[in-house]
């Protein structure tokens, strides 16, 4: 047990830190102290109400994203379409923000606009799902090419048809707006968050639920570990593939109230760029758990946010670089731990 | 075919004391064999006595824990493959390492290509291969790609590849396992005449009509120590077979300790149950190359009947199970649980009806070694234990705990992963599991292999008991020991075909080994 | 005449980085490795080579950088699958994000802007209709990408090198019992395919004479979708990249009429990527030991 904890929690550990040494090697190659730099970041972060803010703005959609890459992986697949998911469901929570009328009840409008922004996310999640069960199209090549696919499509209606004239967005919705935090805590004044970051915090606390708890989780998960195994217990491998890519995009969809109803009330083109590359930084070093991506989440939105604050310092674009430190070095040590926790077994 | 700085009159091949450990795995403990330049030798033993092991140290892939390795009178203990190579020592693996997308001639020469300027000299790597095949007596087109070619073809090309690099001692690792008939006989004269050129050929083998055949001397390996050597000339299948198994074996008419003789019992049955329990009619199951790995299969068992399925792996054994399981799709033919066909049904449909499966291959199979025992109890139950859309947790703890005692797994933590449990306790799990309901037809693969001797008896009294009490089941075991300790009927499979079904009382080593290989009853 | 004269140099000049980039990814690809980190380093590419010309003046030296920065990533790379057995996947996602970071960091910290470059020495003369012919004489790396894609096939399928990588792609296990050493093989075409799709990189930073913050965008996709439909053949990917680069260019040549929006042009090669996988247009199979160790 003890074991199992370990070879969960140690690569995540191994990875902040690698970043941590590449990210002071950044700091000193332009004469500036590792230690003041973290200071500063924490400062303009955690230690201020509008920083905060912000970092939970930013956390609220990598929550989302994070999870849809996270329920793939617990189905064996790799989702990478998550930023064009994302864009479809921002854009179909806009449509339907936009067709309702003016001073629609925000407890009939918001479900609306959030139910439509998970079915277009599950509609672009559903197809590679089917291209992977039906024909074998391995959905790492499918979900990259339907991300180029869908975000040319939403480029082509949003400039032929629905945007305000000289911008790249479409005009404020009518209905579905969440309040901001700041309506509530003055402190925040001036940041993003909103209310959408209760909507993606119970969908966490629901796929968690989902995953362990009940028997669709269980076939999916045991779909993921062994197909084969599955298979033999009778259950349709490529069922619970088009289920869970699908689940998946609902997830990264569900991400789009985040800007759309929460924050500029207008769907932008380009508002999901990166946040799905992110998201799967966010599931890896989550471990694919639930809690782990709401974590991991936190923790790259305080890195994301950071940037701004030492940009004074160092160049905000350091913790682009560091994001992808993470990722590698959390690719590099899952296997590694694994082999030395074995090695380590073996020598007992 | 003589090596440049060998001992004359220094035996080919020299192993002594080899040790070999996997993990906690004894694989060889203490094993020896002398192998002199041009000789057949057969390295007999059964399935896991440690033969591969052996010759898998001798190629330079394993090092030994302990023991000296001598070729032509040099001692290479501890060389790499490459080495092993270099000294002439050449292994056809029983997996062909061949690369399908590649032809003859580029298999052959990969790693020693023939060059001129940077390119690879093609036209002369195609002679040197056509000749080198010439010389030896292979007729092949050295153009062809290998993923055309036939098994028998594709060994041939695996031997050639030794050949070409000098091998003088050439290790066969079961090269029969995938062969018909007309192509054993190929091999034996392409061994034959490897032989009369001075060449040296260790054969691993469980075929005893095959090392009476082919082989000059033969070894036996029992449980990973080597046992005997004589001469292949004076000794007689029974004698071979006793030195494999350690005691006489057992012969016909006289293992029925425990059996009810079958027709009494098969009366029985009818009386109780008009339907047979398993009915599979005309059964045609397409394998790789779409060749027919079940070539219309018809047999029947009665409930509380064992028929057990003699043969050698690679046979159809394999595809036959997974066709009635529902894990391959059967081209043509009926199967018939209780009466009722299910060929059309999925693997959950036929569990409704009655069937359970333990897969000869539980890791890949029959387990999720990262789910909990608990957990894997109830995989592919899992509908009757979901309340709503949840799992009843609390139900699946108990009534693992519960399976747990009666199966006596080990250690008894039902929230232990699967993963850290030892081969025999997970095998408990499975058949736990598959025994868990009402079963009409029970497909038991393999069900002990890899198990320790504990665990195997407690197995074999479960299957017994589910017999006793009106579970039909199909065994299929590579160890014809078991086969005939458990079944009631034994039908023996090769070559995708069930050649004959014959009641247990007049099943015996000697007469079941002869229709394994192909001979006609 | 001149049209289609000009229409054949633009179709080339768009074309030239997908050369580069998919000769590059066959090679990787058919050795085991996923080529999802192309992009990445064509941008790396991209941006040393850029350093390199504003450093030297010379874009000869530029070029030489660019091939050193494809290098480095695809060392990186290699190090961490196959020394570090880190999943292919991830470890090309990281690779493509490091870029970003590293491009745009070094961008600010050197120029002092999140945009782009100055003005650095280049190949292109111009890009007048009459300046295009003229251009592809003027600009070396055009000739030179056209030459990659042949170069690479004749190097798979007609030396030990390539016939090894081939081998090591379908069946490790087999190459590794003849005493193939399967982590080298890997290493050394990970790293070829680094250097080739940063002289990708190259060409687009020179032939701009200036380096702009994400000016891959998306090529390196492109030239991994030119691999999938020319079904790992180096030929038949390069006359893919020709295909969509065509595709490319009348979109461009067609603007203003009208004819077919640009966005569903964009869409072309990724529309038929997925109609080669499904197996509509033969049979896409891939290496088999692909991104497996």
């Amino acid at each position: 047990m003890a074991d199992r904890v370990v070879e969960a929690a140690l690569p995540p550990l191994v990875a902040i830190l690698v970043s941590i040494v590449v990210g002071d090697l950044l700091i000193l190659a332009v004469g500036q102290s590792p230690g003041a730099v973290y200071r500063v970041m924490l400062e303009g972060t955690w230690g201020n109400a509008y920083g905060f803010g912000q970092v939970l703005y930013k956390t609220t959609t990598l929550i989302c994203t994070g999870l849809a890459v996270a329920v793939g992986l617990r189905a064996g697949l790799f989702n990478i379409g998550a930023e064009g998911q994302l864009a479809a469901g921002g854009f179909a929570a806009a449509l339907v923000g936009l067709a309702l009328p003016v001073g629609t009840p925000g407890l009939l409008a918001v479900p609306l606009c959030t139910l439509a922004a998970m079915c277009a996310g599950g509609a672009v999640g559903f197809v590679p799902g089917v291209l992977r069960a039906k024909w074998g199209a391995h959905e790492v090549i499918t979900t990259i090419m339907l991300n180029f696919i869908v975000l040319a499509f939403l480029s082509w209606l949003i400039s032929t048809r629905l945007r305000v004239p000289e911008t790249l967005h479409t005009e404020a919705i009518h209905a579905g707006v969440l309040p901001r935090l700041s309506a509530a805590w003055s402190a925040f004044h001036g940041s993003a968050a909103n209310g959408s970051i209760a909507i993606e915090l119970f969908a966490a606390l629901v796929v968690s639920w989902y995953l362990f708890r009940t028997r669709g989780g269980f076939e999916l998960r045991a779909v993921g570990l062994q197909p084969d195994a599955a298979e033999n217990a009778g259950i349709d491998v490529g069922r619970t593939w088009i289920r869970a890519l699908t689940l998946s995009g609902a997830l990264a969809g569900l991400g789009g109230i985040n800007f759309v109803l929460g924050y500029e009330h207008y769907y932008e083109e380009g508002f999901a760029t990166g946040a799905g590359f992110l998201g799967i930084a966010v599931a890896l070093v989550g471990r694919s758990n639930p809690l782990g991506v709401v974590l991991a989440a936190l923790f790259f939105a305080t890195l994301s946010q950071g940037g701004l604050a030492i940009n004074a310092l160092v160049p905000k674009q350091m913790v682009d670089a560091l994001q992808g430190v993470v990722i590698l070095a959390m690719a590099a040590s899952v296997p590694e731990v694994r082999r030395l926790l074995a090695l380590a077994r073996g020598k007992r | 075919m003589t090596a440049s700085g060998a001992i004359s009159g220094a035996p080919a091949v020299r192993m002594t004391g080899i040790a070999k450990r996997f993990g906690d795995c004894l694989a060889v403990r203490d094993a020896s064999l002398e192998v002199m330049p041009g000789e057949i030798h057969a390295l007999v033993g059964e399935n896991g006595a440690g033969k591969s092991t052996m010759m898998r140290v001798l190629a330079g892939i394993y090092p030994p824990d302990a023991g000296t390795v001598e070729v032509s009178g040099r001692d290479i203990t501890g060389w790499s493959a490459a080495q092993a190579i270099g000294a002439g020592v050449g292994i056809v693996h029983q997996h062909f390492m061949l690369v399908p997308t590649l032809t003859i001639t580029e298999n052959v020469i990969l790693g020693r290509e023939p060059t001129r300027g940077l390119a690879i000299d093609m036209a002369r790597a195609q002679r040197e291969v056509a000749e080198a095949a010439e010389r030896n007596g292979f007729r092949m087109n050295v153009r062809q790609y290998v993923r055309e070619l036939s098994v028998g073809e594709q060994q041939r090309v695996e031997i050639l590849k030794s050949l070409v690099r000098g091998a003088r001692i050439l290790i066969l690792d079961e090269p029969t396992a995938v062969l018909s008939p007309p192509e054993v006989q190929e091999l034996w004269r392409v061994l034959r005449a490897l032989r009369d050129d001075g060449g040296t050929i260790i054969l691993i083998t469980h075929k005893l009509d095959e090392v009476t055949e082919i082989s000059d001397v033969i070894t036996v390996v029992r449980a990973g120590r080597t046992v005997a050597r004589f001469p292949t000339a004076g000794t007689s299948p029974a004698a071979i077979a006793r030195a494999m198994v350690g005691r006489d074996v057992v012969l016909s008419g006289d293992a029925s300790e425990s059996h009810t003789p079958w027709r009494e019992q098969a009366a029985r049955a009818n009386a109780a149950a008009p339907a047979p329990a398993l009915e599979v009619r005309h059964l045609v199951v397409t394998g790789e190359r779409r060749a027919r790995a079940v070539d219309d299969v018809s047999f029947t068992i009665q409930p509380h009947e064992i028929l057990g399925i003699a043969g050698v792996e690679g046979n159809g054994q394999s595809a036959l199970i997974e066709a009635i399981a529902g894990l391959r799709k059967a081209q043509s033919g009926e199967i018939r649980i209780a009466g009722t066909d299910v060929a059309a049904m999925s693997v959950s449909e036929r569990d409704d009806h009655g069937l359970a499966h333990i897969p000869e291959d539980r890791h890949r199979r029959g387990l999720v070694l990262d789910y909990s025992i608990a957990d894997n109890l109830i995989l592919g139950r899992q509908r009757a234990y979901t309340r709503g859309l949840m799992l009843d947790r609390h139900r699946i703890l108990s009534d693992a705990r519960t399976a747990i005692a009666i199966a006596d797994i080990r250690p008894p933590d039902p929230m232990l992963p699967a993963r850290a449990l030892s081969g025999g306790n997970q095998q408990k799990i499975v058949i736990a599991r598959a025994l868990a309901k009402p079963t009409v037809v029970l497909l038991a693969a393999q069900p002990t292999r890899g198990v320790d001797v504990g665990a195997i008896e407690l197995i074999h009294a479960r299957l017994r008991a589910a017999r006793d009490a009106g579970t039909g089941i199909l065994l299929v075991s590579a160890e014809l020991s078991e086969i005939l300790a458990l079944s009631d009927r034994v039908a023996v499979m090769y070559g995708g075909r069930i050649v004959a079904i014959v009641p247990r009382s007049e099943a015996s080593e000697q007469m079941l080994g002869p229709l394994m290989t192909g001979a006609t009853a | 005449m001149s049209v289609l004269l000009g229409f054949l140099a633009q179709t080339l000049r768009i074309a030239v980085p997908y050369l580069f980039a998919a000769a590059g990814g066959v090679l990787a690809e058919r050795a085991g490795i996923i080529s999802l980190t192309l992009e990445g380093f064509m941008l790396g590419g991209a941006f040393t080579a850029m350093l390199g010309s504003y450093y030297s003046g010379s874009p000869w030296i530029g070029v030489l950088c660019g091939i050193v920065g494809g290098l480095s990533l695809g060392l990186l790379h290699a190090v961490s699958t196959i020394r570090f057995k880190a999943d292919q996947v991830v470890s090309g996602i990281a690779i493509n994000l490091l870029a970003v970071g590293l491009t745009r960091y070094f961008l600010k910290l050197v120029f002092d802007s999140s945009s782009n470059s100055p003005r650095v020495a280049g190949f292109s003369a111009g890009a007048s209709s009459t300046a295009l012919v003229a251009g592809l004489v003027h600009n070396p790396l055009i000739p030179l990408g056209l030459l990659t894609v042949p170069a690479v096939a004749w190097l798979l399928y007609r030396t030990p090198f390539g016939l090894r990588v081939r081998a090591v792609g379908e069946h490790p296990e087999a190459a590794m019992t003849l005493g193939v050493s399967v982590a080298r093989v890997r290493y050394v075409a990970v790293a070829l395919s680094g250097a080739l799709a940063a002289l990708g990189g190259a060409y687009l930073s020179l032939d701009q004479h200036q380096f702009t913050d994400g000016m891959s965008a998306g090529r390196g996709f492109i030239a991994l979708a030119a691999i999938i439909f020319g079904r790992w053949d180096p030929m038949r990917a390069g006359l893919a990249c020709l295909f969509f680069a065509a595709a490319e260019t009348l979109q461009i040549q067609l603007q203003g009429m009208q004819a077919i929006p640009s966005q569903f042009v964009q869409m072309i090669p990724y529309l038929l990527t997925i109609i080669a996988l499904v197996g509509v247009v033969g049979r896409a199979v891939p290496p088999a030991a692909l991104g497996r160790e």
